[in-house]
C-alpha cells in the first residue's frame, strides 16, 4: 500500500460563506446541539467560517469567507508533541492528525499549542433533544464531556471507504471513495480534497498554483490545508495579525477615516 | 483544652482565639470545596474558560504556587547539601510551605482537567516528548518526597512523639533526610524547568516560544532560576507574616538577612538571563516565526509596561534592595523587597499563561479577554484557605521554628528563662 498525504484546497474566491460545510460536519460527526446559554467561544465547530474584510470603506469594501479547520500540520505538529498521554497522533499511512477522545485527559494543552484555534473542548455532556437522537450517525461515536476534539477529515468515512475497498478486493482507496462531509456539502465546489502525494491529483495541482497559500506558513508546521485566492489582499490573511492600535496598521487608518466621516 | 498537643516551651494563643482565627478560613474552604464539586459534577462549563482561553486562573495560580513553593527544595538543598546551617531555623516552615503549595496545585489541577479519573493515563501511556508528562511525573514524585519530609515535623508533635515507634521512625527518617533533599532537588529542578518548558515549546504561540539548548527552551532554565530566587523570599515573607500574627519573634534577624541575600543573588542572575533571553526573542525568535515582537505589545492592556514591570519594577528594584546590606538590615525594607520579588514571579507566570492565550495568532482573529467565574475564583480561594489552615495547625501544634524557644528565652529575664529553653 502506498502512503497517502491527504489534504485540502479551499478556493476562497468561490466560498460564499453559506455555512453548509459547518452543518454537514456537525451532522456527520454527531456534534451535539449547544445547550441553552452556551456562548460562541464554547461551541464545537470543527470547521468554522470566518468573515474577513479588507478594512476599507464603501465602495472599496470587500469581504471574504475563510473556512478554518484543523490544518493537519505535517511538520512538528504542535498538538502531537505536547499531549502528555499520546491521545493525538499522526497516521503515517494518511498524514491525518487524529484525536483519541477515549484517551484524552482534557488538560487542553493541545488547544493552547494550536496556532489555528482549531481544537474544541466538550464543555457539556452531549445531549440531543428527544427525537433528534434518531439523526445520529451510527458510524461515529459521540464524544464525552471533558475531552478535546477536532476535524479528523471524517474518520468514519475513511474507515467505511477502507472496508468497501477491502470488500471489493482492492488495496488502494480511489479519490471518489473517500470524501469528507464538508467537501461533499459545499455547493460552490470551493473545498477540494485528495492525496497531496499524488502529483496528478486535483489538490496537488491546485496547491502548487501561485494563488495558493497556507496559514502562518512561517511557523514551519507545514499545514496540509491550502487556501487559494487571486486577490492579493486575501492572500495577506496568511500572515501574522496586525493589532488595530498600530500607527501604520491598515485597520487604524480605516478607523480614523471612519471617525472623521462620522464627525462630518 | 488543646494544651497537651502544643510543644513544651512554646507559647500559643488560647484555643478560643485560635478557633476564631480558623473559622473564617474553614468557611472559605467549605465554599471552595462546594465550587470545586460543582465543576467536577456539572463539568468545566461552570468556568469562564473557553476554546480560546483553554487555561485560566487555575493554571496561573498553579504555576505561581509551585514557584513560591520552591523555597522547600531550595532551602533543603542549601541546608542539607551545601551545609548552610543557619537555614535550619526555617527548614520546617519551608517544608510545610512546599507541601501546601504542591498539594494545593495538584488539587487545583485535578479539578482543572476534563477527565480527572484518567490522570493515571499519563503514567500508562506517557508521551516522553511532552513537557506536561515530565511535569506530571516530577510533581507527583516530589509531592511524595515532600510528604516524607513533612512526616518528621509532624511526628515531633508532643503527643505523637510519646509513641516509641513513631519516635524511632522519626529518628531514622532524619538520618535519610539528606537523601530526600537530594531527590527533591533533582525532581524540583526538572519540574520547575518543565513548567517553563510547557510554554517555551509552543511553536504555534510565538509570544511564548523560545529557542534553547537540546530539547529545553530557555524558559526551562529561567523558571528554575526564578523559582530558586523567589523561594527563599517567600519563606522569609511567611516567617515575617507569622511573626506578626503570632506577636512574637520566631527567627533570628540574621536568618532573615541571609534569606534575603540568597534571594537577591539568584534574582540578579535571573534578571540578567531574562533580559538576554528577551533581547534574543525580540530580535530573532519572534521575527523568524513571522511575528514582529513589538506587535504583541500593541494589544491593550498588555503594553510594553508589562515587560518593564517584570524586568525593572519587580526585577531590578528587588535585586538592588536585596543586595544592599543596609536594606537587608531593616526588616520593613527587606520584606518589601521579598514581596516585590514574589510579585515579579507571579507576573511572569501571568504573562506566560494569560497574555499568551489572549493574543491572536491568526490575522483575522481578535484579542480575547477572560474573567474567571465565581466557581473558579471560589475554588482558588478554597486552595488559599486550605494553605492557611494547614499552616496554622502546623504552627500551633508542631515546632516549625526551632529557634522560637531560644528567642523567647532571650526575651525574658535570665532568672525567668524556662528551664527547657534550648534548640530542641
Amino acid at each position: 500500500m502506498t502512503t497517502a498525504k491527504y489534504g485540502m484546497t479551499i478556493d476562497l474566491d468561490r466560498c460564499t460563506g453559506c455555512g453548509a460545510c459547518m452543518v454537514a460536519c456537525a451532522v456527520e460527526n454527531n456534534v451535539p446541539p449547544a445547550p441553552a446559554g452556551a456562548g460562541d467561544r464554547k461551541g464545537i465547530t470543527p470547521i468554522r467560517v470566518f468573515k474577513v474584510d479588507n478594512g476599507r470603506p464603501f465602495p472599496e469594501h470587500r469581504t471574504v469567507f475563510v473556512p478554518v479547520l484543523c490544518q493537519q500540520c505535517g511538520h512538528e505538529t504542535p498538538c502531537v508533541s505536547v499531549c502528555p498521554q499520546q491521545a493525538v497522533d499522526v497516521d503515517p499511512a494518511t498524514g491525518i492528525v487524529g484525536q483519541m477522545p477515549e484517551r484524552c485527559l482534557g488538560c487542553r494543552y493541545c488547544m493552547a499549542a494550536c496556532p489555528y484555534h482549531a481544537r474544541y473542548f466538550n464543555w457539556w455532556d452531549p445531549e440531543w433533544p428527544p427525537g433528534m437522537e434518531r439523526t445520529l450517525n451510527p458510524d461515529v461515536a459521540p464524544r464525552m464531556r471533558g475531552v478535546v476534539e477536532k476535524c479528523n477529515f471524517c474518520h468514519g468515512r475513511l474507515h467505511a471507504a477502507r472496508l468497501r475497498v477491502a470488500a471489493a478486493g482492492k488495496r488502494e482507496i480511489a479519490a471518489a471513495d473517500y470524501v469528507p462531509a464538508c467537501v461533499e456539502a459545499c455547493p460552490a465546489g470551493a473545498i477540494r480534497f485528495g492525496d497531496l502525494n499524488d502529483s496528478a491529483s486535483e489538490v496537488a495541482l491546485a496547491s502548487r498554483q501561485e494563488s495558493s497559500f497556507r496559514l502562518l506558513e512561517q511557523l514551519g508546521t507545514q499545514p496540509k490545508i491550502y487556501y487559494r485566492s487571486r486577490r492579493e489582499w486575501v492572500r495577506e490573511i496568511a500572515a501574522a495579525p496586525r493589532p488595530p492600535a498600530m500607527p501604520l496598521g491598515r485597520k487604524t487608518r480605516v478607523a480614523e477615516e471612519r471617525k472623521e466621516k462620522v464627525r462630518g | 483544652m488543646d494544651r497537651k498537643l502544643i510543644s513544651r516551651g512554646l507559647e500559643r494563643r488560647p484555643a478560643a482565639d485560635f478557633l476564631r482565627w480558623i473559622l473564617p478560613w474553614a468557611a472559605l474552604l467549605a465554599f471552595g470545596i462546594y465550587a470545586a464539586a460543582l465543576c467536577l459534577v456539572k463539568g468545566l462549563n461552570q468556568t469562564n474558560m473557553d476554546n480560546r482561553f483553554a487555561f485560566g486562573l487555575w493554571i496561573f495560580v498553579d504555576l505561581t504556587m509551585i514557584a513560591l513553593g520552591a523555597g522547600a527544595f531550595f532551602t533543603g538543598t542549601l541546608l542539607y547539601i551545601l551545609k548552610v546551617r543557619g537555614l535550619r531555623a526555617v527548614i520546617n516552615s519551608a517544608v510545610v510551605i512546599g507541601f501546601i503549595c504542591y498539594s494545593g496545585a495538584v488539587a487545583a489541577l485535578m479539578i482543572d482537567v476534563g477527565q480527572p479519573l484518567r490522570a493515571w493515563y499519563t503514567f500508562w501511556y506517557p508521551n516522553v516528548r511532552s513537557m506536561l508528562t515530565e511535569v506530571t511525573f516530577c510533581i507527583t514524585c516530589y509531592l511524595v518526597v515532600l510528604s516524607i519530609e513533612y512526616l518528621p515535623v509532624l511526628l515531633k508533635n508532643r503527643r505523637l512523639k510519646q509513641i516509641p515507634s513513631f519516635l524511632v521512625f522519626e529518628f531514622e527518617l532524619h538520618k535519610l533526610m539528606y537523601v530526600f533533599a537530594g531527590v527533591g532537588t533533582f525532581l524540583s529542578f526538572f519540574h520547575q524547568g518543565s513548567l517553563g518548558g510547557l510554554y517555551g515549546v509552543l511553536r504555534g504561540r510565538p509570544f511564548a516560544f523560545r529557542e534553547g539548548f537540546a530539547v529545553w527552551p530557555s524558559t526551562f532554565f529561567l523558571f528554575i532560576l526564578s523559582a530558586a530566587a523567589v523561594g527563599p523570599s517567600f519563606v522569609l515573607l511567611t516567617a515575617w507574616a507569622v511573626e506578626k500574627i503570632a506577636g512574637r519573634q520566631l527567627v533570628h534577624p540574621a536568618v532573615f538577612r541571609s534569606l534575603g541575600r540568597i534571594s537577591g543573588m539568584l534574582l540578579s542572575v535571573y534578571v540578567l538571563a531574562k533580559t538576554i533571553d528577551t533581547l534574543i526573542w525580540i530580535n530573532r525568535t519572534s521575527p523568524d516565526a513571522g511575528f514582529p515582537a513589538w506587535q504583541f505589545y500593541a494589544w491593550q492592556p498588555f503594553g510594553t509596561w508589562i515587560l518593564f514591570a517584570e524586568i525593572v519594577v519587580f526585577g531590578l528594584v528587588p535585586v538592588a534592595m536585596l543586595l544592599c546590606p543596609g536594606v537587608r538590615g531593616r526588616k520593613g525594607l527587606l520584606v518589601t523587597a521579598a514581596a516585590l520579588a514574589c510579585c515579579g514571579v507571579a507576573l511572569n507566570r501571568f504573562v506566560l499563561t494569560v497574555q499568551t492565550l489572549s493574543l491572536p495568532t491568526l490575522s483575522f482573529d481578535g484579542f480575547m479577554t477572560y474573567w474567571p467565574s465565581w466557581q473558579e475564583s471560589a475554588t482558588f480561594l478554597g486552595v488559599i484557605a486550605y494553605g492557611v489552615l494547614l499552616y496554622s495547625f502546623s504552627f500551633r501544634y508542631l515546632n516549625l521554628f526551632p529557634d522560637e524557644r531560644e528567642l523567647a528565652g532571650e526575651a525574658l529575664e535570665p532568672r525567668q528563662a524556662p528551664v527547657l529553653a534550648g534548640r530542641f
